[in-house]
């Protein structure tokens, strides 16, 4: 196949011009924008010197990676004003960092790929992260391993900056393995407790799963184009010219698997709300505003691939919608206030995953939600770690009410990221969510109406969860328990709270009906056409705009008119489910958690029977069937010999069959 | 095939410097021999061990001056027909493979040395010939016996692994087969503690070692039966000349042959007593036997099935790809129920195996280099895995139930984080030396092996996302998991094996983030000369 390349390639440059609106040639990057590197060097640098530092960086560490991390921030603003200066044809900049691999058949550098779409990442990751560095100086205060905490927050940041800034799937990779890392060790920071180990498992397993799916993609990119650079890839796409469906199809499909696994989308996302054991500034900025939003990321960067396989774009387009609808649904019965969050981030990564399943015209707006989102989740997490801080580490909103006024400035934050995520104008949500609700109306057949309408109802689900959730935990009577003093927190955990509150509200009314967004990414994802939905733009306005005020309404009348009972009460069938996140454990507990569980329990406590067949999934499957062969390794020679034996005249006689 | 006439040999003029490595490591071993029986008790293992490492260097050096003698040299040229016979090959492969070997086996012999206090090497037992328990082997503990002798089987073991590679023909491969093997026997029986099950294994991996190499001589009968010669130039052209189709002699001939180096190399079905003499055998010879050994036998792999039976690759590999298969899924899917951290690693090795048989059918240039490159990287993980399951103890023995590794991490974070990277690095993460290997042969499958090198990748992506689970699962006992039992310590090495561990470690890193120079040697060695 690679040696069809080149004529392939050539063939491809005049149709890629039509078809591929990303990204054609970056250009070696000039001025400042070659030092790119330092983005990620930073807050490497914070890592090694923190964890190799050991105990002598204790009471400086925390803020130098602060710092370090500020100054990853302050080189993606000035890219971005570079960038801004330059034509919009020229916004593409690739920056040689070192050749990675090299061998006879396959070299890889880690070049970083400096274009509007990485550094709108780059801008919300490092800012983002900063405040969050910022926000956990105080809340971690009293830990005595604050400092790994910091180093671990810190290569977190240096993995993602690679995820998006790589200009290829393998250094993506290394990112993509990087966040995974990092995730995993936050998650069961505080390790001793075992259910927060098990739960840093789970997340593992399902990213695993992902992973294997990214790295197919590759192998099979690799097979067709030789190459596993985006812009070859784009360029080999578009030189088939819609021919070889499967493969493109199967690629397309082990992308969503990885973006499913890192996104928390449907099937594989049942460890977000486990993930919420880690620390909150944790949860605030890995899983709400950045790692988990990888996953749209990848479907956005490798459009060229969804958009040659129709088949694969439909099917992300489904899984959004199944998700979106999923993660409102759950968030609507969780009494956690961090879970109904988790379950909040999975519906509204939801969203933009069906943004991204639409093709060019979602792309853009995907992006946006996704940036928008990122401020007011981050926000609300961290108002809600300012909660839990307040009330001894509770999260149980049962026992909240009445916060509003002795945490004033957390009310107000938060009150503008709820806002924002319901979509009330001005706020930013508005702006993100109902594009993607006229995107969805887009089409033909029975598409617009059945993406159109999930996106609809789905926001009028969040009308309803997140005004239940604010109204728990700030208005109502004071439920809490009786050894609670709740005070706000410390500025240092306020001012972050403040600056994404600030950003919740205004972001969107700046960049969304101006359209500043959309061009800023036209280079990367194509102008947005000018589109009709199925139904006039102002009514699906209109139409939203009521299903949110009926959904809040009907939390206003639940939640605040009427007393919150301090218990859950039975609740229907649904909700029932809904409590059980939609039975999603119990199908994949046993697919995903038994490994974890199921093996370590095994190790710890049994002997050499070790595993012992339990029912269902593919652990134990693969459990059951290494039990089966373990007899066959049964320590006698002279069965050893005769399965040699055997092996040798049975492959001889395939031998001679195949042939 | 006419006949050879045996009055037309001559000595073919041999390039002593070409061999210099290979003579160097031989007479080092003969040395040590000279040693063991001339040398007093007192200071024998420390002499011992410091000629071996010498002798290690020095051939090092050996393998240097080697790269600029390169060609066919020793053996016998056919006067009748000016062929030359049971030469070797000294080129880029099998000088690659023999500096590899040796910098492997330096590392082996200061993991073997450590006597944590003792008067001996810790690892085995004072007097390797009397009966477990018995009252002669008490008495040889009180009287400070010790078996330095280890040093010197070792680098015999040494001297027929680099030979592996490099002879050039079905009955030398033969001879550097038992060269290799046979020190191998001996070593694995010698375990200091638990010995019954240290002479179990060496009886086992005796018996079934001459069991393969059986099958490895009748191969090579039969493919002496199709081609009139056993040397590999000559098979090759012989396969040129007959293209008649499947042919029994052939057929059988390369896959029994294929057999005997697939044992070596632990690939399923051949592999029944990987897990039980990795289990047995002291924990610094296995692991100094899953390194070299391993690259050893690969070296080999490459040269049949790149030089002497490439012509016939179409009829052989298809049972070599049924071989590849196997390992990797049962040696994948058996590492998920393993108790034992020995034998854990003992089928950690077997899907390694799998893995690199992925590269060696690519049938490329491309597939040669990324098997050098990943035997190497192997081997410095494994021989820094196994020295580190040495150092933990309970009751004076070696800890090797994971349940005694649980909470590990807590009280020994730097023996348990450096476990914890290398299993990162055998899972194939990013930034560790396991993941650039894994890529480099999944590559050139891919990149020269069309779909069959793609179904191979992909069933290979699979049984490594099956593995990862194995080694995260010792990562979370190690860290995330309550001690079962406090009395498990962790005794502190000596600075050469912490040297050992630490160079063991650092390579894995540095090849995980710099990996291009070691490729760049490896892609330039990785011409065969005929």
């Amino acid at each position: 196949m690679p040696t069809a390349l080149p004529s392939l390639l050539s063939s491809a440059s005049t149709y890629a011009a039509g078809l591929a609106t990303h990204d054609g040639e970056a250009h070696a990057a000039t001025g400042f924008a070659s030092y790119a590197w330092l983005l990620i060097a930073f807050p490497l640098l914070g890592t090694a010197v923190l964890l190799l530092g050991g105990r002598r960086t204790d009471r400086w560490g925390p803020v130098a990676a602060t710092l370090l991390s500020w100054a990853s921030f302050v080189v993606g603003l000035i890219l971005f004003f570079v960038m801004f200066g330059q034509p919009s044809e020229d916004r593409a900049w690739s920056v040689h960092v070192y050749e990675w691999v090299t061998g006879g058949s396959f070299t890889a550098d880690v070049n970083l790929l400096v274009d509007p779409l990485s550094l709108a990442f780059v801008l919300l990751i490092t800012f983002v992260g900063s405040l969050i560095h910022v926000y956990s100086i105080g809340y971690m205060k009293h830990d005595p391993d604050r400092r790994r905490f910091f180093a671990y927050l810190n290569f977190f940041v240096a993995s993602m900056l690679l995820l998006v800034l790589a200009d290829n799937y393998l250094a993506l990779y290394m990112g993509w393995e990087g966040v995974g890392l990092a995730s995993w060790l936050l998650i069961g920071f505080w390790n001793m407790n075992p259910a927060y180990a098990t739960a840093a498992n789970k997340a593992f397993f399902a990213n695993r799963v992902g992973d294997f799916g990214l790295s197919v993609a590759m192998f099979i990119m690799f097979f067709h184009f030789g190459s596993v650079n985006f812009a070859d890839v784009n360029v080999g796409v578009a030189g088939l010219q819609g021919a070889n469906q499967g493969f493109m199809t199967a690629m397309g499909l082990m992308l969503l698997l990885a973006a499913c696994g890192k996104s928390a989308q449907f099937p594989l996302q049942s460890w977000l709300g486990d993930a919420m054991a880690g620390p909150t500034p944790v949860s605030a900025l890995i899983h709400a505003a950045t790692m988990v939003t990888a996953g749209v990321y990848l479907i956005v960067r490798s459009g060229t691939i969804f958009e040659a396989s129709p088949t694969a774009q439909l099917i992300v387009a489904i899984v959004g919608a199944i998700t979106l609808l999923f993660g409102a649904i759950v968030g609507c019965a969780k009494d956690d206030i961090k879970k109904a969050l988790a379950a909040s981030t999975m519906s509204q990564i939801g969203y933009m995953m069906l943004a991204a399943g639409l093709g060019p015209i979602g792309y853009a707006f995907a992006i946006f939600h996704l940036i928008t989102h990122g401020f007011f989740k981050a926000g609300m997490f961290l108002g809600s770690g300012s909660v839990m801080h307040a009330m001894n580490d509770q999260v149980d909103m049962r026992r909240f009410g009445g916060l509003a006024t002795v945490m004033k400035i957390t009310w107000l934050t938060f009150g503008a990221g709820w806002l924002a995520i319901i979509g009330i104008p001005p706020f930013a949500g508005f702006w993100s969510k109902d594009k993607i609700i006229e995107s969805a109306f887009v089409g033909e057949g029975w598409r617009p109406w059945v993406f159109g309408l999930a996106a609809l109802i789905g926001a009028g689900i969040t009308a309803f969860y997140m005004t239940r959730l604010f109204f728990m935990t700030f208005h109502g009577k004071r439920r809490w328990t009786e050894d609670v003093h709740p005070h706000e927190s410390p500025a240092t955990m306020t001012i972050p709270m403040i600056v994404l509150a600030i950003g919740s509200a205004f972001m969107g009314l700046i960049l969304g009906p101006t359209g500043a967004f959309s061009t800023w990414l036209e280079p990367v994802t194509g102008a947005v056409e000018e589109h009709h939905p199925v139904i006039p733009v102002p009514v699906i306005i209109a139409v939203t705009l009521v299903f949110v005020l009926v959904g809040g309404g009907l939390a206003w009348m639940r939640y605040l008119r009427d007393d919150v009972p301090l218990t859950a009460p039975a609740g229907n069938q649904l909700t029932k489910a809904a409590r059980l996140d939609l039975y999603q454990d119990h199908v994949n507990e046993a697919l995903l958690m038994r490994p974890g569980i199921h093996l370590t329990r095994s190790l710890v406590f049994a002997d050499g029977e070790g595993i012992d067949g339990a029912a269902g999934g593919l652990a134990a499957f693969i459990g059951g069937w290494a039990a089966r062969m373990r007899k066959v390794q049964n320590g006698f020679v002279r069965s050893y010999a005769l399965t040699m034996l055997a092996g040798i005249v049975a492959i001889l006689g395939a031998l001679w069959v195949i042939q | 095939m006419t006949a050879l006439a045996p009055a037309a040999f001559q000595q073919a003029n041999i390039d002593y410097l070409a061999v210099l490595p290979l003579l160097i490591v031989f007479g080092t071993a003969l040395v040590g021999v000279l040693v063991e029986a001339f040398m007093p008790r007192t200071h024998r293992h420390t002499v011992q061990a410091t000629i071996a490492v010498v002798g290690l260097v020095l051939g090092f050096v050996g393998v240097i001056i080697a790269t600029g003698h390169q060609g066919l040299t020793m053996g016998f040229a056919d006067g009748a027909t000016g062929r030359r016979l049971f030469s070797l090959a000294i080129d880029g492969p099998a000088l690659f493979m023999q500096g590899s070997i040796v910098l492997l086996g330096i590392l082996g012999i200061l993991t073997m040395a450590e006597r944590f206090g003792g008067v001996g090497s810790d690892a085995f037992t004072p007097s390797g010939a009397s009966t477990p328990g018995s009252a002669i082997e008490a008495a040889s503990t009180r009287a400070g016996l010790i078996t330095s002798e280890v040093f010197p089987l070792t680098i015999f073991a040494i001297g027929g692994m680099m030979l592996f590679p490099t002879v050039n023909d079905l009955i030398g491969m033969f001879v550097a087969l038992e060269v290799l093997s046979l020190p191998l026997y001996i070593l694995s029986g010698l375990a200091r503690r638990r010995r019954l099950l240290s002479q179990e294994a060496a009886l086992k991996y005796f018996l079934l070692g001459a069991f393969s190499s059986a099958f490895f001589l009748f191969g090579t009968a039969l493919l002496y039966g199709y081609a009139g010669s056993v040397y590999f130039p000559d098979l090759s052209a012989a396969i040129t000349q007959n293209q008649l189709g499947l042919n029994p002699l052939l057929l059988g001939g390369a896959f029994l042959v294929f057999v005997g180096l697939l044992f070596k190399v632990n690939s399923v079905p051949f592999h029944g007593w990987t897990p039980d003499v990795y289990q047995g055998a002291p924990s610094p010879v296995t692991g100094f036997m899953a390194a070299c050994t391993k690259a050893a036998a690969f070296g080999a792999i490459l040269r049949l099935a790149y030089v002497g039976l490439d012509t016939a690759a179409w009829q052989w590999q298809n049972g070599v790809i049924i071989v590849a298969v196997l390992t990797m899924i049962v040696g994948s899917v058996l590492s998920v129920a393993q108790t034992d951290m020995k034998r854990l690693l003992a089928y950690s090795s077997i899907a390694h195996a799998g893995f690199i048989l992925v590269g060696v059918l690519s049938f490329d240039r491309s597939g040669v280099s990324s098997v050098l490159f990943y035997v190497v990287t192997y081997g410095f993980s494994i021989i820094a895995a196994f020295a580190l399951v040495t150092l933990v103890r309970q009751d004076g023995g070696e800890a090797t139930h994971l349940s005694q590794w649980a909470g590990l991490g807590k009280k020994h974070p730097i023996v348990a984080g450096t476990m914890a990277f290398l299993m990162l690095a055998f899972a194939g993460i990013p930034l560790t030396s396991g993941f650039v290997a894994k890529f480099a042969v999944f590559a050139a499958a891919i990149h020269a092996g069309g779909s069959t090198g793609l179904a191979l990748v992909i069933i290979g992506a699979a049984c490594s996302a099956i593995t990862v689970f194995v080694y995260a699962r010792v990562i979370v006992l190690m860290f995330f998991s309550e001690p079962a039992d406090d009395s498990v310590e962790v005794v502190i090495p000596s600075a050469a094996m912490t040297f050992s561990i630490a160079i063991g470690t650092l390579v894995t890193l540095a090849l995980g983030i710099v990996p291009a120079s070691l490729l760049d040697l490896a892609d330039r060695a990785s011409q065969f000369v005929r």
